[in-house]
C-alpha cells in the first residue's frame, strides 16, 4: 500500500505539515517494502488553488492512502475522485502515524473544511 | 452643468464614514441623475432609494466545460492554468468553477478543441427608479470572490439615462475602488473626524492623486472638538467641499433607511449647497483640464 | 491557539474599536489586522519597536518587450481583462492584469513574459507581544493570499500563544473568506441601521458557509433602538448567541482620537464592551 503524508522536511524525523495544499514536501511510504521517498509539492508556491495542485501531485504518484491533519474541500474532491482514502493524523510524528495506520487505529478524516478557494487558506 | 455628461465618484478609505449618505443624497438632489452602487459586496444605496419598476438581470462570467469525448488527457490545460482551477484525475478533467478567473486560456489552447465555455452567474444588476433618480445596484452573490466583473457591468449605465452620474464606491483603495473611479470626472472623498478617518483619508487621497483625478473632501460627523480630518486637509491644502455636522436627527433618518433631503429641509439645503459646490468644481476642471 | 475573528460586513461599525478592547482585556499576546486594504489597528495598538518588514508578491503580471513585439495584436485581442492597450506600442496595465498568462502563451515572438510584482508590505512586530499586519499596495487586487500571510506570520511568531485576536476587513469577498480560515469563533459587530442589518445578514451567511461559530453584538445600539431590537430578534430566531449592546458614546470617540481604547475611560460604552467581552470569552471557552 502506497501512503502519502504532507511533511515539513525531507527526513523521517520531520513532523507532519499542518497544511496539505501548502506543504513543502510529501513523504511517500510503501507499507510492504517499507521504502520511502520524498517529493516536492509543486502546489506549495501557487497563488491560489494550492490544494488542487497538491492533490494532483499525489494522485499522479499513484498514492492509495493519504494521512493528513486537514484537507480542504477542493483537494478532497480531487482525492476522492482518484479513490484515495483520507485518514486524519494523530500527532506530529511521521513514524507514529505510519504505525497507527498499519495497526488500523487512524480514523478516517471526516471534517473536510469548506476550503478557502483561491484565498490562499490552508 | 446642462449638456455635459459628468461622473462623480464618492469614496472613502474606510467603511462607515458616510459615503453612501453623501452619494445617495447628492444623486437625489441632483434630480434626473443616475446613482450607481459599486459596493457590490455590501450594496446599500437601494435600501435608501427603494427603487420601483425594478428590472433585474444576472451577471455571469465564463467557465470552461469539457467534452469528454474529445478530451485526450494531454493536460495542456492543467499545465497552463495559473490559478490551478483544473485537475485531471482518473481519465477525467475536473473544473473548479470558483477558482477560475475566466481568462479563457484553457479553451483557447486545447489542441483537441475539447473545451468550451458556459456562463456562470456571480451576481445581479438591479435597475429601477426612485422619483427622478435612476438607481443601479450590483449585488454580488455570497461566496463569490471578485466583484470587478459586476462593477464593470454596472458602470456601463453611467450617463445612460441622465447627464449626472453619482458613483458610490466600495470602501478601501484596492482594485475594486480603482475600477469604480477610473472614468470619473470628479472624486468626493468622505472623511470622518477620527484618527482612523484621517489615516484612511490619506490612503484615498494618494489613490486619487495617483490617478490624477480632481477631488475635494466632505467632512462628515463633525463635532465641537478638534477634527483631525480637517487638520489634515488644511495641512495638505485640500479643498473642503462641505461639512456635515454630527446630528442625531440625521443619524435616525439614515439608520431608518430614509433619504435626508426628502425628509428634511435643513438637509435639502446642505446637499443643495454641496451639489452647487461640486458643480462649480467640475466646471472649473473642464475649463482648466478640458 | 484559539483564534477570535472580529467581522461586521459593513465598515465603520466598530470592529477595530472592539478588537482593541478585546486585546487589552484579554492581555492577548498575539493579534493581527486582516484589513490589509485599510488597516487601522496599529493606530491604537502602539508598538515601540520597529516592524520587521517583508515584501508581498501577488500574482505575476505580464510585461511586453517592445523591442521584440511585432504588433500582431493577438495579446490585446485575447485579453479577457482588457489589460493590454495600444498607443505608441503595446502596454500592459498592471492594475488590471490578472497574470493569467494567455498573452504570454499566444505571443508568436516571445515578447510577453510574466514578471513577479510587489503587491504589498507585511509588517510583523515581535516583542513581548506579536502583532502582524500588512498594507496592500494601492489599486492592487483585494488579496486573500495577503490576509493568509498576515495570519501565518502571526502564528509562526507566536507559537506558544494560547489566544489570538484578529481584526477583519469589511465586505464578504476574498479577504474576508481568507480571514475565516482556521478561526475558532467569529464575533460580528452589527450597527442598528437598515444598511447594518442587511450587511450583517450577508456576513452571517458567508461565515456559515465556512462553518465558523458565530456570536453577535451591536454597537451604537441606542442610535436606533427599534432596529437594534430587531437585530436581537434575528439572532434569537437564527439561534445565534447575542453577546451584548454597546451604546454610542462621544467620550469613546474622543478616547479613540487620542489613540486610547474604549475601555480606558469609565464610560458607559467601555462598561458595555466589558460585558460583550466576558460573554464572548465564555462562549469561546465552551
Amino acid at each position: 500500500m502506497k501512503i502519502v503524508m504532507p511533511v515539513d522536511d525531507k527526513t523521517m524525523e520531520t513532523s507532519v505539515c499542518q497544511s496539505f495544499g501548502r506543504t513543502p514536501y510529501f513523504l511517500i511510504y510503501e507499507t510492504e517494502t517499507k521504502e520511502h521517498t520524498f517529493i516536492d509539492n509543486s502546489g506549495a508556491a501557487s497563488q491560489g488553488g494550492a490544494g488542487i495542485k497538491a492533490a494532483q501531485v499525489i494522485v499522479d504518484q499513484k498514492a492509495e492512502v493519504l494521512l493528513t491533519p486537514r484537507c480542504g474541500e477542493n483537494a478532497a474532491e480531487v482525492i476522492k475522485a482518484a479513490n484515495i482514502s483520507i485518514y486524519k493524523t494523530m500527532n506530529q510524528s511521521v513514524q507514529n502515524n505510519i504505525n497507527a495506520y498499519n495497526t488500523g487505529t487512524l480514523p478516517l478524516l471526516t471534517e473536510i473544511h469548506a476550503g478557502f478557494h483561491n484565498h490562499g487558506g490552508n | 452643468m446642462e449638456g455635459t455628461k459628468i461622473k462623480i465618484a464618492v469614496l472613502s478609505g474606510k467603511g462607515g464614514t458616510g459615503k453612501t449618505l453623501v452619494a445617495v443624497n447628492l444623486a437625489a438632489i441632483a434630480k434626473n441623475s443616475v446613482y450607481i452602487d459599486c459596493d457590490v459586496e455590501e450594496p446599500n444605496g437601494h435600501l435608501f432609494f427603494k427603487p420601483e419598476q425594478l428590472k433585474r438581470h444576472d451577471i455571469s462570467v465564463k467557465i470552461p466545460v469539457v467534452d469528454e469525448k474529445l478530451c485526450t488527457g494531454c493536460r495542456s490545460c492543467v499545465a497552463f492554468c495559473k490559478f490551478n482551477a483544473l485537475a485531471y484525475i482518473n481519465h477525467k478533467l475536473m473544473v473548479f468553477d470558483e477558482i477560475c478567473h475566466s481568462c479563457g486560456g484553457c479553451s483557447l489552447f486545447c489542441p483537441e478543441k475539447a473545451l468550451s465555455e458556459r456562463e456562470k452567474v456571480i451576481g445581479v444588476v438591479q435597475n429601477g427608479k426612485s422619483e427622478d433618480v435612476r438607481v443601479i445596484s450590483g449585488i454580488m452573490n455570497v461566496g463569490e470572490t471578485s466583484g470587478v466583473p459586476i462593477i464593470k457591468e454596472i458602470l456601463k449605465y453611467a450617463n445612460e439615462y441622465q447627464d449626472i452620474t453619482v458613483i458610490d464606491c466600495p470602501p478601501g483603495s484596492a482594485c475594486t475602488v480603482m475600477e469604480s473611479i477610473k472614468d470619473a470626472d470628479y472624486c468626493i472623498l468622505v472623511a470622518e473626524p477620527t484618527l482612523f478617518g484621517v489615516h484612511n483619508l490619506n490612503m484615498v487621497h494618494d489613490l486619487v492623486t495617483l490617478f490624477n483625478k480632481p477631488y475635494g473632501v466632505v467632512l462628515n460627523k463633525c463635532v465641537q472638538s478638534e477634527n483631525p480630518a480637517e487638520t489634515y486637509c488644511t495641512e495638505k491644502n485640500i479643498n473642503v467641499l462641505g461639512k456635515i455636522l454630527f446630528d442625531n436627527e440625521l443619524g435616525t433618518i439614515n439608520s431608518n433607511g430614509l433619504i435626508a433631503i426628502r425628509q428634511s429641509d435643513k438637509y435639502f439645503d446642505v446637499f443643495n449647497q454641496l451639489l452647487h459646490k461640486v458643480s462649480e468644481e467640475v466646471q472649473h476642471e473642464t475649463v482648466v483640464n478640458p | 491557539m484559539k483564534q477570535l475573528l472580529i467581522l461586521s460586513g459593513k465598515g465603520g461599525t466598530g470592529k477595530t474599536t472592539m478588537a482593541t478592547a478585546f486585546i487589552k482585556l484579554s492581555s492577548a499576546t498575539a493579534y493581527a489586522d486582516c484589513d490589509v486594504d485599510a488597516p487601522n489597528l496599529h493606530l491604537l495598538m502602539h508598538q515601540s519597536a520597529k516592524a520587521i518588514e517583508s515584501d508581498y508578491f501577488g500574482m505575476p503580471k505580464a510585461e511586453i518587450n517592445s523591442q521584440i513585439c511585432v504588433q500582431c495584436d493577438l495579446c490585446r485581442e485575447n485579453c479577457r481583462f482588457d489589460a493590454i492597450n495600444f498607443d505608441d506600442g503595446y502596454h500592459v496595465d498592471p492594475f488590471v492584469c490578472e497574470g493569467c498568462g494567455v498573452c504570454e502563451e499566444l505571443c508568436p515572438v516571445g515578447a510577453v513574459s510574466l514578471k513577479p510584482e510587489k503587491a504589498g508590505d507585511l509588517m510583523l512586530y515581535k516583542e513581548d507581544v506579536v502583532f502582524s499586519r500588512a498594507q496592500l499596495k494601492m489599486g492592487s487586487g483585494t488579496s486573500g493570499m495577503l490576509v493568509t500571510e498576515v495570519k501565518k506570520s502571526m502564528k509562526s511568531a507566536a507559537e506558544d500563544a494560547e489566544f489570538a485576536i484578529i481584526d477583519g476587513s469589511p465586505g464578504i469577498g476574498c479577504p474576508v473568506i481568507a480571514s475565516l480560515s482556521g478561526v475558532d469563533m467569529v464575533l460580528i459587530v452589527a450597527e442598528p441601521s437598515i444598511s447594518g442589518i442587511r450587511d450583517m445578514e450577508r456576513i452571517i451567511e458567508t461565515a456559515r458557509k465556512f462553518q465558523a461559530r458565530i456570536a453577535v453584538c451591536t454597537n451604537k445600539f441606542d442610535t436606533n433602538i427599534e432596529i437594534a431590537e430587531s437585530i436581537e430578534a434575528f439572532c434569537k430566531k437564527n439561534n445565534l448567541p447575542f453577546v451584548g449592546r454597546v451604546p454610542f458614546d462621544l467620550e469613546a470617540v474622543e478616547a479613540i482620537n487620542k489613540g486610547n481604547s474604549i475601555i480606558d475611560s469609565d464610560s458607559t460604552s467601555g462598561f458595555a464592551t466589558r460585558v460583550v467581552y466576558k460573554r464572548t470569552m465564555e462562549l469561546l471557552s465552551k
